[in-house]
């Protein structure tokens, strides 16, 4: 949030609460005679996380977004890199302090629908993590369920129905119950409001903020819809193609976006104003999304950027700081 | 239950009108009656749908399969459910328009990689022969664009054309729309829950809640000047982009109303900051609030003094 945008977009100010050095996640597709190939879904991604920031990480279908969420919490093992959660290297730790480290990291879903196992009733799902961390049990654990359940905003007499009985906005509202319930730190929120009516989308990201300033949570919010993750975030990274080609400050980024990509993004999105509207031209990119099991050479968005140049096919542009607290990876930052 | 209820507006030659709602407004069910497409057991019980002079409602069958391939296309949200996938593309574009007896077998084949190149599909003499899977979402979205208008119709109904894409190929189809709808001087029906979308392409805009129509008028007076508390509510809930400090979003509290048994009075009230007495017990008319903006709505939000209730 802006308030505390001078201590979070500064990552010299404060001392990282994840970090992700060069995290590689591969996929094997195909198979049959000829075509055994790696889906390169993250390819090299660094970034850090600060204490009770929200990062933002958009990008289209495809991108890897999803995956290096997956990767930072661990539902998937990285191919190589590291992601340290404060200083716990948690690609290499094993037995008891995995998972002491692990009960701080929680994460939400897309879908309020298929993240809930239909067959448990609420105060269960919600319960579940209490049980397998072995946090508490019993009378003890009932407590704690009413307890967050009454802070996502849910009846705590529900406890005993069972997901079909509420709506997508209320089912969102337990899978947070469950993210919340063993007290986290850092929470990755996977497109947790775009399942849902718009009005109910605003509900959602409301009681996210709120109990973002209670529990001082960090949240990685991961989703395609541009304004929502900037109206939620402090930074904003954003990937194509496996690759991070910006992260910045979110005002920054919408004032002056630094990467071709950025840009074609920042132009493509409708803004609900009809004086904006008359004025937006759009960047209409050309071709198709390349293949990620064959991706471009050198800046992955050189086939398709309206200012690529022929060193942008030849050399990988590092990401770096180009101006304080914005890195971007291009040769011609700014330029379009 | 009743899906749509007592839905009336009218759309001008090449005017491009929105219908914007909330899953179970009943925008896809209106859409849906303007073709008399309404899925079974559902039944138009009431109205008439003026198409120029001819009431759809009261057509043959044989008049309503005329009506639908020649006058008007449906874009739907989802390319591939429309898309037969064991046909080329190319030859299900052609079907369209010999089906639909405007053009010879000669002609229609002569004009399908036209129109394919006129919806942009690169590569589109070779793309002709694709399967619709050959095709990415976007391409498929843009194959049913060419087949919707291969027999030139003066209506386009695009229900959630762009929902399931990406924003950058969203920008290109909303483009795409814009154009063809000036090209061929088509009307455009588009029915979406993205009001930015709305602000972009539409020069009215029809909002719709619970089956009824809450509000309509110009865009402009719409999104600068909402009268009814839903639709306003509705534009605040979702973030501004020039947003300069951080806002909080206004939420609408609760859920839109089960239709098999609507609340009394206005459908909106359990919800709405707004409400007084009259609204629980009386349904509001729509009414004209400002030249050529309606609202139904017994307290309208030119009459609301304090906003601030609504934090």
């Amino acid at each position: 949030m802006s308030a505390q945008a001078t201590a979070a977009t500064d990552p010299a100010l404060r001392k990282a609460l994840v970090r992700v050095e060069d995290v590689v996640k591969y996929f094997p597709v195909g198979g049959g005679l000829f075509g055994r190939g790696v889906v390169h879904a993250v390819d090299g991604v660094s970034l850090t996380i600060q204490p009770g920031e929200t990062l933002g990480l958009v990008g289209e279908s495809g991108c890897g977004k999803s995956t290096l969420g997956r990767v930072i919490v661990q539902l998937q093992p990285a191919t190589s890199g590291h992601v340290y959660f404060k200083d716990v290297d948690l690609t290499r730790v094993r037995g008891e302090k995995l998972r002491r480290t692990r009960q701080q990291i929680q994460m939400i879903f897309q879908d309020p629908y298929a993240s809930l196992n239909p067959r448990m009733t609420v105060g269960d799902i919600v319960a579940e993590p209490l049980r397998n961390f072995h946090v508490a049990r019993g009378r003890k654990a009932e407590q704690r369920v009413q307890e967050v359940m009454r802070v996502v905003g849910l009846n705590p007499n529900f406890v005993n129905r069972y997901p079909h009985e509420f709506s997508g906005g209320q089912r969102q509202r337990i899978g947070i119950a469950r993210a919340l319930v063993l007290n986290p730190t850092f929470i990755v929120a996977d497109e947790p409001v775009s399942a849902l009516d718009v009005s109910i989308q605003a509900q959602i990201v409301n009681l996210m903020e709120d109990l973002q300033e209670k529990f001082d949570l960090t949240f990685l919010f991961i989703a395609h819809d541009l304004s929502v993750v900037r109206h939620m975030s402090d930074r904003i990274a954003v990937m194509y193609l496996g690759k991070i080609v910006e992260i910045g400050p979110s005002d920054s980024i919408r004032d002056k976006p630094l990467h071709p990509y950025t840009k074609v993004l920042e132009s493509s999105v409708p803004v609900p104003d009809p004086d904006l509207e008359a004025a937006r031209r759009p960047i209409l990119l050309k071709g198709e999304i390349p293949s990620p099991v064959n991706p471009p050479s050198a800046c992955r968005f050189h086939t398709r950027c309206p200012i690529a140049e022929k060193i942008c096919s030849e050399v990988e542009p590092p990401l770096e700081m180009k101006e304080n607290g914005r890195f971007a990876a291009c040769h011609f930052p700014g330029k379009l | 239950m009743t899906a749509v209820d007592g839905v009336s507006f009218e759309v001008d030659r090449g005017e491009i009108v929105g219908i914007v709602g909330e899953s179970g407004s009943g925008k896809t069910m209106t859409a849906l009656s303007i073709l008399r497409l309404v899925p079974e057991p559902g039944r138009i019980t009431n109205g008439r749908i003026l198409f120029e002079e001819q009431d759809v409602v009261q057509m043959t069958d044989e008049d309503i399969r005329e009506f639908r391939g020649n006058d008007v296309a449906m874009i739907f949200q989802d390319p591939m459910t429309s898309l037969n996938p064991v046909l080329r593309v190319g030859f299900q574009i052609e079907e369209a328009m010999v089906a639909h007896r405007r053009f010879t077998r000669r002609q229609a084949k002569e004009r399908v990689v036209p129109l394919l190149q006129r919806v942009r599909i690169p590569a589109a003499e070779q793309r002709v022969r694709d399967y619709p899977h050959q095709f990415s979402g976007g391409m498929r979205q843009r194959g049913m664009i060419a087949m919707g208008v291969s027999n030139q119709p003066s209506l386009l109904i695009a229900d959630e054309p762009t929902t399931a894409l990406d924003v950058t190929v969203q920008a290109s189809i909303i483009e795409l729309t814009r154009e063809l709808s000036r090209e061929l001087r088509a009307s455009v029906i588009l029915i979406t829950h993205n009001m930015a979308l709305i602000a972009s392409l539409c020069q009215r805009v029809i909002v719709m809640y619970a089956g009824r129509i809450v509000e309509e008028g110009p865009t402009r007076a719409i999104f600068k000047n909402p009268q009814h508390p839903y639709t306003w509510s509705l534009l605040r809930s979702i973030p501004r982009v020039d947003e300069q400090t951080h806002e909080k979003l206004i939420s609408i509290k609760g859920l839109p109303p089960d239709l098999s048994k609507p609340p009394p009075g206005c459908k909106f009230h359990p919800r709405c900051r707004f409400r007084v007495d009259r609204c629980f017990t009386d349904e509001p008319p729509l009414e004209e609030v400002d030249p050529g903006q309606l609202a139904r709505c017994w307290v309208l939000m030119k009459n609301v003094k304090d906003l601030e209730v609504a934090r």
